[in-house]
């Protein structure tokens, strides 16, 4: 079953094309991760999925509900697509629970003992109930991309987007980060990872994709894509991540 | 310069004074806090007819000395409405409320302004990727977190308020400074009494101070290591 797709999908900011033409669909439960040089474009695609872009042309389809159409409530669509940001953008005024509550209380009307049983549930998921009635500023990088996980996971989503997630972390984070998003693809959840972590694209997803230039310009399994590259680009880039690594 | 005989002659007076200044400020503190923060939304909003009354409120009261806007609401004003209501008069102290409150309002309407726009983009992204509407996001993150950006600013144009109401004496508005002429005009004793006056300013100043250091500490909680 699709549960992404993409069909033509252009976007210009005014003269700039960022996105040339995209087509990709992404299978319930499976994990897609996007590589691609900086300015290539990957954060706009992501970004357009839940419409935090609109699209110039072409269709975004989540879940049979066309996110790009101008009369789309994507205030609900949004509830069935959880975000997770490389600067985390928690909550700062905020307490971790507030942080993970605030959206099913608001948006579900989750009654406050049961926000608080879910809010217990998914940090425990994540490592760090004991920081439950922590303020973001109390928490290390790699604390606050697990607790803007868990926020994301509030909403019950089928899909989840991930725009670099690691890249804001002090290299010993990583991991921590990591190893929750694998947990979530282990569970069959529905990820489109956009990522420089070629280690987590080689282990865990099902699909990688080469981006440059607002294209696709490769798409295979990890070892073919890390393994056997067609395209000159994408040995140019592979050669370049490696040795920078 | 005998202090003693100073406060002595002159407390009753300079207390209905100083209780004017006080009213007058704080009237012009809530009304110009409304009016500031309807007009900064209306700033930012993508209407353009609601935007381009507030940058023109804003612009014509902080381009315009007040003094200026208080004879022209007390002087001014009735004249012009005279013509459709033969007889109105305005007091001292409604149009003093009133200059000092559309005075305040311009300025604080920057200040809001300012604070909605420091908010980093990425807590309102985060709140509409969660499905949370424009107006909700408004309330529940933007607000929130621009009012802890504009506090200092806040209380800073609050403090100009109160001084600034001392100008409204050249209206008739029996404030502090007002009082003080009336007395100093009978016994010439500038010095004692116009140091009794900044005094009475300060106090009322640091009261004002003491009051935001409190409200601050309470809201900014998030920000102290526990
Ligand atoms: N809001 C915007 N307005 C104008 N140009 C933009 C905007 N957002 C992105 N761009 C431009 O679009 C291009 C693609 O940006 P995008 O952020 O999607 O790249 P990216 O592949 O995510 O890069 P990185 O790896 O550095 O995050 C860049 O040239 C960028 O400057
Ligand atoms: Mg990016």
């Amino acid at each position: 079953m699709t549960k992404i797709l993409l069909e033509a999908v252009r976007k210009s900011f005014r003269t700039l094309e960022v996105l040339k033409g995209i087509d990709l669909s992404v299978d319930a439960g499976e994990v897609v991760c996007v590589i691609g040089p900086s300015g290539s474009g990957k954060s706009t695609l992501l970004r357009c999925v839940n419409a935090l872009e609109s699209v110039t042309q072409g269709r975004v389809i989540v879940d049979d509900i066309v996110m790009s159409d101008p009369k789309c409530d994507v205030n609900t669509a949004r509830r069935n697509i959880g975000m997770v940001f490389q600067s985390f953008n928690l909550f700062s005024h905020m307490t971790v629970r507030r942080n993970i509550t605030l959206a099913p209380m608001d948006l579900k009307k989750t009654t406050k003992p049961d926000a608080d049983a879910l809010a217990v549930e998914l940090l425990t998921r994540v490592g760090l109930e004991d920081k439950i009635d922590a303020y973001p500023r109390q928490l290390s990088g790699g604390q606050k991309q697990r607790v803007a996980i868990a926020r994301a996971l509030a909403m019950r989503p089928d899909v989840m987007l991930f725009d670099e997630p690691t890249s804001a972390l002090d290299p010993e984070m990583v991991g921590e980060v990591l190893a929750v998003m694998q947990q979530l693809a282990a569970d069959g959840m529905t990820m489109l990872v956009v990522t420089h972590e070629m280690g987590f694209a080689r282990e865990v997803a099902d699909r990688v994709i080469f981006m440059a230039d607002g294209m696709i310009v490769e798409q295979g399994t990890p070892s073919e894509v890390f393994g056997n590259p067609r395209e000159p680009r994408t040995k140019d880039f592979l050669r370049r991540v490696s040795q920078a690594g | 310069m005998d202090f003693a005989m100073t406060i002595q002659g002159s407390w009753s007076l300079l207390l209905t004074g100083l209780v004017t200044t006080v009213i007058v400020s704080l009237i012009a503190i809530a009304v110009g806090t409304v009016i500031g923060f309807v007009s900064s939304l209306m700033g930012l909003s993508r209407i353009w007819v609601l935007k381009a009354l507030s940058q023109v409120y804003v612009w014509v009261i902080r381009g315009t000395p007040m003094i200026v806007q208080a004879f022209i609401v007390y002087f001014g004003m009735p004249q012009l409405i005279q013509t459709f209501v033969p007889g109105f008069t305005i007091s001292a102290f409604s149009a003093s409320a009133i200059t000092l409150s559309i005075n305040a309002g311009a300025y604080l309407s920057e200040i809001f302004r300012g604070g909605i726009n420091a908010v980093d983009p990425g807590q309102v992204e985060a709140s509409r990727s969660l499905g949370m509407s424009q107006a909700r996001t408004m309330r529940r993150i933007i607000l929130p977190q621009a009012v802890r950006i504009t506090i200092p600013s806040l209380v800073n144009q609050f403090i100009i308020t109160v001084k600034d109401s001392s100008i409204l004496s050249v209206i008739g508005l029996a404030e502090l400074v007002n009082r003080a002429k009336v007395y100093v005009g009978g016994t010439y004793q500038f010095f004692a009494t116009y140091v009794l006056v900044a005094v009475l300013y300060l106090a009322v100043i640091s009261a004002l101070m003491v009051a935001s250091r409190y409200i601050e500490k309470r809201l900014n909680r998030d920000k102290d290591p526990a």
